[in-house]
């Protein structure tokens, strides 16, 4: 039995035996609703072993909502736990699970694959392509992202939590501070993840740079592409980074080196810098996609093409050069001396200017625009003046003297919020409302849609508001309580009110998913925006190939031009298209990769070998695998374009 | 498949464009991982604690036998692309076959080498210093072997199905990964061993 011990939870309670039920029963629910439905086939035929990016990009979209509903629950706990003084609900040590949890599943687990839901859905679409460049490393990518984040997610209830911060500094996350392994978890979780994640990075770029098409210079690139394009740049420069942090950590976790440790030499300091010099381009990673779907959003809802087409694209670039030479700006006061701090101070402030041309951009583009407030249009709108509280006081914290007042305090805390929450959370919601039609084939209604985006707003500003006023008298992040005499009090019971405001928004837009599948009109033709992009001139449901013929494009606006000045995009014949086939291979490795990392964070040798042999042993098979795709013929692509209306328009 | 054969073979299809590509992207992501090792092993480089520092676990001859090995098959496999090039498949097949005894004779020298600095008292668990010198070395050791695996598989292909778009794509992208480690070795032996030994 000793052997088994180590899967107890170090730090019980009866909510996460609750939840080890729960758990339990809903994958039972799952097994038998699938054999009950017989949708096994089904499941594996069109999904498991799927290799076309409109569908990797839907799973990678399920599973940032799920995560996004893990990771609210955690964000719920605690500002319950804080909402009054000396609150027992939480204990010291669940707390520090808590927001750990919390931050790594919201950063790495809900925002980086909503990203990439997103890019995998409309890039493609975007620059007129049939599928990405590698389309099976696409689905690896998926598969190693979703298995990443399913062992992340398994820690609470087998073997306890991470707890040592979503940055996991040293020492704390040594061996001699964090004893159980939960830091094991957070290390190779992160790491499988991760892995999935530069593949990813690499696949669009070479589908950006390869398959746009013909005709399509860079700097006809609809937005979104472009933001793409760059925050995958940052991803192949950034990640390797975190890679080999993640690995260190990992050796002095399972192997006992003194990489990060107080003694023999070892340098905690080092886990910060590497952590950072990923960390910082990582919240860039972050936030230039948002940047791209408010550019398409802003654009398409004034009627009006993009303001400084150029100066965005170039402030892009520079953010991105940027993103690297700041890191330092996050500790600040951990004594590097007063050189490295002023340098990194001034480097942090310049990011704001570049910042700020694209905020007056987006004015420029709404500036006598017919605006049509619009769901994605309301969080577009949304965002301008919320993200620029998050901008100025990431000014505020970049003056390194006073960051001495800021830092680790709840300001910090409200800092990052307001630039994350409308960077990234509206974004993503914009972007899937935006985008929702061309996905599945219905809008999501309206109505239901602002009531979410009003109560997501509003609770946004009365939850991390009152933080910045904590923060500035001194209550310190992190922190499971306070007493009475503190005064924090009533600002806190307001966040906590603030929360439950962001929950019934997010509520409200589950809601509203279920409501438009039952209600919604399934006849909105294929551009019920009438947006001005290439990924609306397939058909909806889109096409396994997306487009029957290769457009011509010589504009950034290719159907904008089509529908006002009668360009064409569509030229020449039909001719059979080749497509890759599908595979398991992906879905198998990745669920090795899973027994892979389970078996190291428990130090069980002997699995964790033979699955590094049978990931290798999968490498060799797809080395000598025979695949030459198939393609979908003359005839069949004809009887799926038969009834469409821009290939009837051109037809004339 | 439409091939172009204004091409070389490797370059021939699309697909292969992309592949060398992407691969090249991949390459960056490499540099990238290294450059984090290295900065690492500069920032550790004297903390050896109770450990041996750098100068006296060092060896000189069997790093030199390990660059000569490395450096020579470096050159093997631009002869083994050459003759790809030239549609050579039997002389292809002999230098491909010549890198990869190279690269094991390599592997073989680091792993006496790592039973040395064990025997020194140089192990993992000794001191930061000696734990980010073997993480470096075993990293870019980790890297020869899974290329060993891979060159013996390509090689496999090569002989089966001839020189073809997809196995000339393949060979070709495996010797600029046998060229990238090789130039990681040079760093390695220019700024861990060299200057260690100074
Ligand atoms: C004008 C641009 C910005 C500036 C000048 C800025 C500045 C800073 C500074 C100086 C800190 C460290 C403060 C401290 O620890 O005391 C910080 C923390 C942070 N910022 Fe920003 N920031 C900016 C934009 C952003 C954006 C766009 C995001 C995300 C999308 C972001 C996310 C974060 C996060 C996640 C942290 C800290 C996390 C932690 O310590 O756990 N920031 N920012
Ligand atoms: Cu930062």
């Amino acid at each position: 039995m000793d052997y088994f011990d180590r899967f107890a939870i170090p730090h019980p309670s009866p909510a996460i035996y609750a939840s080890m039920v729960a758990i339990g029963l809903t994958m039972i629910a799952i097994v038998i609703g699938l054999t009950y439905f017989k949708k096994w086939g089904y499941l594996w035929d069109e999904w498991l072993t799927t290799v076309d990016h409109k569908r990797i990009g839907i799973m990678y979209l399920i599973s940032a909502l799920l995560m996004l509903f893990r990771g609210g629950v955690d964000a719920l706990m605690m500002r319950a736990q804080t909402a009054v003084p000396d609150n027992t609900l939480l204990d010291a040590q669940h707390y520090n699970e808590v927001f750990t949890t919390h931050g790594v599943v919201m950063i790495i687990f809900m925002a980086m694959p909503f990203i990439y839901a997103l890019m995998n859905f409309v890039v493609p679409l975007q620059i007129g392509a049939r599928d990405v460049a590698f389309p099976r490393l696409n689905a690896l990518s998926f598969w190693l992202f979703f298995m990443g984040a399913m062992l992340f997610n398994i820690s609470f209830v087998i073997g306890g939590s991470p707890d040592a911060g979503w940055t996991s500094y040293f020492p704390l996350a040594g061996n001699d501070f964090s004893q159980s392994v939960g830091t094991n978890y957070y290390m190779l979780s992160i790491q499988i993840a991760g892995i999935g994640t530069l593949i990813s990075g690499i696949n669009f770029i070479v589908t950006i740079f390869k398959m746009r098409a013909p005709n399509m210079k860079l700097m006809k690139m609809p937005m979104f592409t472009w933001t793409a394009l760059i925050t995958n740049a940052i991803v192949v420069f950034a990640f390797p980074v975190l890679t080999i942090a993640l690995l260190l950590g990992t050796m002095d976790r399972l192997f006992g080196t003194h990489i990060f440790s107080m003694t023999n030499g070892g340098m905690d300091m080092l886990w910060a810098n590497l952590f950072w010099v990923w960390g910082h381009p990582e919240v860039y990673i972050l936030i230039l996609p948002a940047f791209g779907i408010y550019s398409e959003v802003i654009s398409t809802f004034s009627r009006r093409n993009l303001y400084g087409y150029t100066s965005m694209v170039a402030s892009i670039v520079i953010i991105s050069f940027f993103s690297f030479l700041v890191w330092m700006h996050h500790f600040f006061t951990m004594g590097q001396g007063p050189l490295s701090n002023s340098i990194f101070s001034i480097t942090t402030m310049a990011i704001a200017i570049p910042t700020g041309i694209k905020i007056f951009n987006w004015l420029l583009t709404m500036r006598k625009g017919k605006i049509r407030f619009t769901v994605p249009m309301l969080y577009s709108v949304g965002f301008i003046p919320i993200f620029t509280i998050g901008g100025v006081t990431g000014v505020m914290l970049g003056m390194a003297s006073a960051d001495y007042q800021y830092h680790n305090t709840m300001f910090l805390v409200a800092h990052f919020h307001y630039t994350i929450i409308p960077g990234v959370v509206f974004a993503m919601l914009a972007g899937l409302t935006y985008w929702w039609p061309k996905m599945f084939g219905f809008m999501l209604n309206e109505r239901i849609g602002k009531w979410a985006f009003w109560f997501v707003a509003i609770g946004f500003n009365v939850t991390f508001f009152p933080m910045f006023f904590t923060g500035l008298d001194g209550q310190a992040r992190r922190m499971y309580t306070y007493s009475e005499a503190t005064g924090f009090g009533p600002l806190n019971m307001l966040s906590f009110v603030g929360a439950i405001g962001l929950a019934i928004g997010f509520a409200l837009i589950v809601y509203n998913v279920y409501y438009s599948v039952r209600h919604s009109s399934r006849d909105i033709g294929s551009d019920p925006w009438d947006a001005r992009t290439l990924e609306w001139a397939t058909q909806t449901p889109v096409q396994s190939y997306n487009f029957a013929r290769t457009p011509q494009v010589d504009s950034i606006e290719a159907l904008w031009d089509l529908k006002r000045k009668g360009k064409p995009i569509f030229k020449g014949d039909i001719e059979k298209i080749h497509m890759p086939n599908n595979s398991g291979m992906p879905f198998i490795m990745s669920c090795i990769f899973f027994v892979w990392g389970f078996s190291l964070v428990f130090s069980m040798w002997i699995p964790a070998i033979i699955t590094t042999i049978a990931i290798f042993a999968c490498m060799a098979y797809r080395s000598f695998e025979k695949d030459d795709g198939h393609y979908i013929s003359v005839e069949d692509i004809k009887a799926t374009e038969k009834d469409w209306e821009v290939l009837a328009d051109e037809n004339r | 498949m439409k091939i172009d054969n204004s091409l070389p073979l490797e370059y021939a299809t699309e697909q292969n464009k992309m592949n060398i590509f992407g691969f090249w992207v991949f390459i960056g992501a490499e540099v990238m991982l290294f450059a984090t090792l290295f900065a690492t092993y500069f920032t550790l480089e004297n903390r050896i604690g109770n450990g041996p520092a750098g100068a006296e676990i060092f060896e000189l001859t069997p790093v030199l036998i390990e660059t000569l090995v490395l450096l020579t098959s470096s050159f093997m496999i631009g002869l083994g692309i050459h003759a790809m090039r030239i549609g050579r498949k039997n002389a292809m097949l002999t230098f491909f076959g010549i890198t990869l005894l190279l690269g094991l004779t390599f592997l073989g020298v680091e792993i006496y080498e790592f039973m040395h600095y064990a025997h020194v008292g140089a192990g993992l668990q000794v001191s930061a210093f000696t734990g980010i010198l073997l993480t470096t070395l075993g990293t870019h050791g980790a890297h020869v072997t899974v290329g060993l695996f891979w060159g013996l598989f390509i090689m496999m292909q090569v002989k089966k199905k001839g020189i073809t778009p997809q196995t000339a794509n393949k060979s070709f992208i495996f010797s600029l990964y046998w060229h990238f480690l090789d130039v990681v070795w040079i760093f390695i032996f220019s700024f861990i061993y060299l200057k260690g030994l100074m």
